[in-house]
């Protein structure tokens, strides 16, 4: 049986529960139904929640802590010697004892003690699955004996069923403080590790970066280099080159399509401007590197000049591409919200269309313009794709567009792809470069609501 | 502008004529700055209609590359081999064990039914270069064929294999046949038999089947992208399970029942922040807390799921607050007045009045989910996985993924099974947009 069967059974068993929970009130108001404090069916809700809730709770509980304690049984079984091996190689021990558990084939030849613990292993785990099945099983029914029992004509079912249906909205509303949490707290662990091994100013002020591990400890360059420098400043030409294309063409097709444009033709620029948003990143990353980048080169090859093909140049133009109706949409929004007494007013002063707009329009709309490149410019610094297939991965210092420069998505990217040992200085490398990006984005985010908040005209 | 300076410069008391005098000459002020003024009002429009022009010319230049890229890829090129399944070879006993027939070596009958062909060709490079014109797949379909059917065993059949891709390549016009030898994929030799081929109308294009039924391949030509796609489903399917009750309740707590305190602020804020917050931000989360700390498997569908369903809650969260604002007080009211409870009034009458504008937000959601890829390549989706993936937890990869691991790839017929994966992928989001745009309109109210 497996766990989805469990389920299955769990939601017939509160369907049951459900439809006891209901027959009982009924009983219990006997023919005067006016005495029941609720309606009927909550009567239902309320036994269904009783069968329910506990048992999936239990069954929740149960699927994240098993993994934990198998392992920990199955390292205790192990032999002297191989318990007291480092975590790296202890884990690498487990994962064979686990293949070899679910009867794959391990990398190595297949030690006798191995076979043993794998045995163990998928001995706990089938023994700790049909002790699930048992709990999970027994407690639905208990739950609904124990709720039956207490239904009465008086009981209040509704508010009761109610505050679990509350206190369910409420965690839904918390999920987004959680999941908040979260990132800061596996952030700043990780980091926090990484920064025992490695300074935060060697990280946050050296100029070099290679961030390679040693296979064995002699080896040159052993230490690899952590100086995020590069990435930064690779970060910056590449979001540098992207607002160029974006802010401009973003702004003044905003203004063409909220002054100029006709009603007719804004109906058909709009959605084109939509789908422009709705392309998923990996189709511009796929575009940077296999149209634009070799268009670059080449035509760079034409006219004399040495267009690497993962130039910052193409990443950045097509990524900003990619924001312009990102900049588009917010800036027409402000422009929108002028209100009309301004341009009729600055028109019946005799000036011009392109006049009023620059002298009335976007002075009354620059603080959610500004606010709009802020947002943009941290789209900018936080897009991966486009960055990881057209931008280069060696991290050169450079301001030249042409050169190919790296940036700090792609080497978390990179970093992060393929086998990941958690205690190297690699790995959580990657967690510091989060860190770092999520704090740049968080300041240009909060700078953003602030500009529009602090700065906006009221004129209503 | 030119004439408010002019105009402080007016004498304040003045005779009649000087009036006129001053009038005159603001008059002719403006109208001298006049063509200025307009050329420049003329070059300002021209901008704006320049900068539109841009970005709708940009997407027409995206879409044209990648449809002209793709296109190909959804014919293959085959050839047609008559091939003899000598008993001898494939069951030796003759006793039709299941094991014996799918372990006999097909590969053999494929480069007889060559030979046929190519009876003047001796040479062992000769001959390994003609093998090598023909998929490895073609053992597996006269396999199957023998597995499925094992009276055909002593017969001549018939039967259409997909070429390797690079004549396929070369068939479709993508090799240049005048380019150095050295510096294509294709030998002058394989060009010969090639067209040797063509001349005896063995070669045919047919519809490229094996794109939509396969899982990945290391030859292009067996690849598909049947296993991104169900990997796709059920990550979009247990990502919809997790966030739209998720985010639902969260809005209707958040318009409803939450007091106005610091709290509900707080939450506020996050859910605004989220929204913004890099998406491969999420993926290190998911690789930290879900893989590192939960054990969730990795490169399963489920620990995509729950990245994703973090990444769209706060999308689908605002939408559906803003479908919820939209419920004017007086169905609330009126429901509270023949006696509802606060939760009555909102499941039975605000939320299916709200319900249609969730949808839409949710759909939405979906969409940018589905075509997400960079925290999905943190949690280990890009594994190359040639099976269909079965179930939440096993090993998958979803279409942006393999997007990304072909157009990473040297051959050239990756690539263009890429551009049709990506015009795969861009139907599924019009459809799902169109969708959105449809609820939007049949079930928009105004109050």
């Amino acid at each position: 049986m497996s766990l989805s069967t469990l389920l299955l059974a769990l939601l017939v068993l509160s369907s049951l529960a459900f439809y006891l929970g209901r027959k009982k009130a009924l009983s219990a108001a006997g023919s005067n139904l006016r005495t029941l404090h609720s309606l009927p069916n909550y009567y239902g809700y309320y036994l269904a929640l009783w069968a329910g809730i506990p048992a999936l709770a239990v069954f929740t509980l149960w699927l994240v802590l098993e993994p934990q304690i198998v392992q920990s049984l199955v390292v205790g079984g192990l032999p002297e010697a191989q318990r007291n091996l480092s975590p790296g190689r202890l884990g690498l021990l487990i994962n064979d004892i686990r293949n070899l558990a679910s009867g794959n084939i391990v990398s190595r030849e297949v030690a006798p003690g191995l076979q043993e613990a794998a045995d163990h292993y998928v001995r706990l785990r089938d023994t700790s699955r049909i002790a699930l099945f048992v709990a999970v099983l027994a407690l639905a029914v208990a739950g609904l004996t124990f709720g039956r029992q207490r239904i009465r004509a008086n009981l209040r079912a509704r508010n009761q069923v109610e505050t679990v249906l509350k206190a369910f909205l409420i965690v839904g509303s918390t999920v987004a403080v959680l999941t908040t949490a979260g990132i800061v707290f596996s952030l700043v662990f990780e980091a926090g590790r990484f920064f025992v091994a490695v300074s935060p100013a060697e990280f946050l002020f050296g100029t070099e970066w290679s961030p390679q591990i040693a296979l064995r400890k002699d080896q040159v360059g052993a230490q690899g280099a952590f100086g995020a420098v590069p990435l930064f400043a690779g970060t910056l030409l590449i979001s540098v080159i992207a607002m160029c294309v974006a802010m401009p063409v973003g702004l003044m097709s905003a203004i063409y399509m909220a002054e100029y444009a006709p009603p007719k033709l804004r109906t058909v620029i709009k959605p084109i401007l939509e789908i422009l948003a709705g392309i998923p990143t990996v189709v511009y990353g796929f575009f940077a590197a296999l149209t634009v980048a070799p268009f670059f080169r080449d035509t760079g090859a034409a006219v004399g000049l040495t267009i690497s093909s993962e130039s910052a140049l193409a990443a950045g133009i097509v990524m900003g591409i990619m924001i312009i109706p990102f900049v588009s949409s917010l800036s027409d929004d402000v422009i929108n919200a002028v209100p009309r007494a301004m341009r009729e007013g600055s028109y019946g002063l005799g000036a011009t269309q392109s006049e009023t707009i620059r002298k009335v329009i976007i002075p009354a709309a620059l603080p959610g313009i500004v606010g709009g490149f802020l947002l943009a410019i941290s789209r900018a610094i936080g897009e991966t794709m486009i960055v990881v297939m057209a931008a280069g991965l060696t991290a050169n210092m450079t301001i030249n567009p042409f050169h190919a420069v790296t940036t700090i998505t792609v080497q978390i990217v990179t970093l992060l792809i393929g086998d990941q040992e958690f205690d190297s200085p690699k790995t959580l490398a990657a967690f510091a470069l989060g860190l770092v990006l999520f704090l740049i984005t968080l300041v240009l985010n909060i700078g953003a609501l602030r500009i529009v908040k602090k700065y906006r005209e009221q004129y209503e | 502008m030119s004439n408010s300076a002019n105009g402080a410069a007016l004498p304040r008391a003045a005779g009649l004529g000087s009036i006129f005098d001053a009038r005159q000459q603001v008059s002719e002020a403006v109208s001298a700055g006049l063509k200025r003024r307009y050329a420049r009002e003329k070059r300002f429009r021209l901008y704006g209609m320049l900068a539109t022009l841009f970005a709708v010319a940009v997407l027409g230049i995206l879409l044209f590359t990648i449809i002209r890229t793709g296109l190909p890829a959804f014919t293959q090129t085959m050839i047609k081999l008559s091939v003899t399944l000598y008993p001898q070879e494939i069951d030796p006993k003759g006793d039709r064990d299941p094991q014996t027939l799918s372990s006999a070596d097909y590969q053999r009958l494929v480069r007889d039914a060559l030979d046929d062909y190519f009876p003047d060709v001796t040479s062992r490079n000769d001959r390994r270069e003609l093998f090598a014109m023909i998929s490895p797949g073609a053992t597996y379909v006269i396999r199957s064929m023998v597995i499925a059917d094992p009276s055909l065993i002593g017969k001549r059949i018939e039967i259409e294999v997909p070429l390797k891709d690079d004549i396929d390549q070369f068939a479709k016009g993508k090799i240049d046949s005048e380019a150095d030898q050295a510096n294509r994929r294709v030998s002058d030799k394989q060009i010969g038999w090639y067209q040797r081929l063509v001349d005896r109308d063995l070669i045919v294009s047919r519809f490229n089947t094996t794109l939509f039924t396969a899982g990945d391949s290391r030859s292009p030509e067996l690849a598909g992208i049947w296993g991104a796609v169900v990997g796709s489903f059920w990550t979009m399917s247990l990502t919809l399970l997790m966030s739209f009750p998720l985010a639902v309740g969260a809005a209707v707590y958040l318009e409803e029942f939450a007091p106005k305190n610091r709290w509900t602020d707080v939450i506020e804020v996050n859910i605004n922040n989220l929204a913004a917050v890099p998406s491969i931000v999420f993926g290190l989360l998911g690789l930290a807390v879900f893989i590192g700390f939960f054990g969730v498997p990795r490169s399963s569908p489920m620990v995509g799921a729950l990245v994703l369903t973090l990444m769209t809650l706060p999308i689908i969260i605002i939408a559906s607050r803003a479908a919820l604002k939209s419920v004017p007080p007086s169905i609330r009211e009126a429901a509270l007045g023949v006696g509802a409870s606060k939760m009555q009034a909102t499941l039975h009458h605000v939320l299916p009045l709200a319900m249609p504008g969730m949808l839409t937000g949710t759909i939405l959601g979906m969409a940018h989910a589905l075509g997400e890829t960079a925290p999905l390549l943190m949690i280990g989706m890009v594994a190359f996985i040639v099976d269909v993936p079965s179930g939440p937890l096993s090993s998958a990869t979803v279409m942006p993924v393999q997007i990304y691991l072909w157009s990473d790839a040297p051959e050239r017929a990756f690539i263009e099974r890429a551009s049709a994966a990506i015009m795969v992928l861009l139907g599924f989001l019009t459809v799902m947009n169109l969708l959105a745009v449809a609820l939007r309109k049949r079930f928009e109210k105004r109050w």
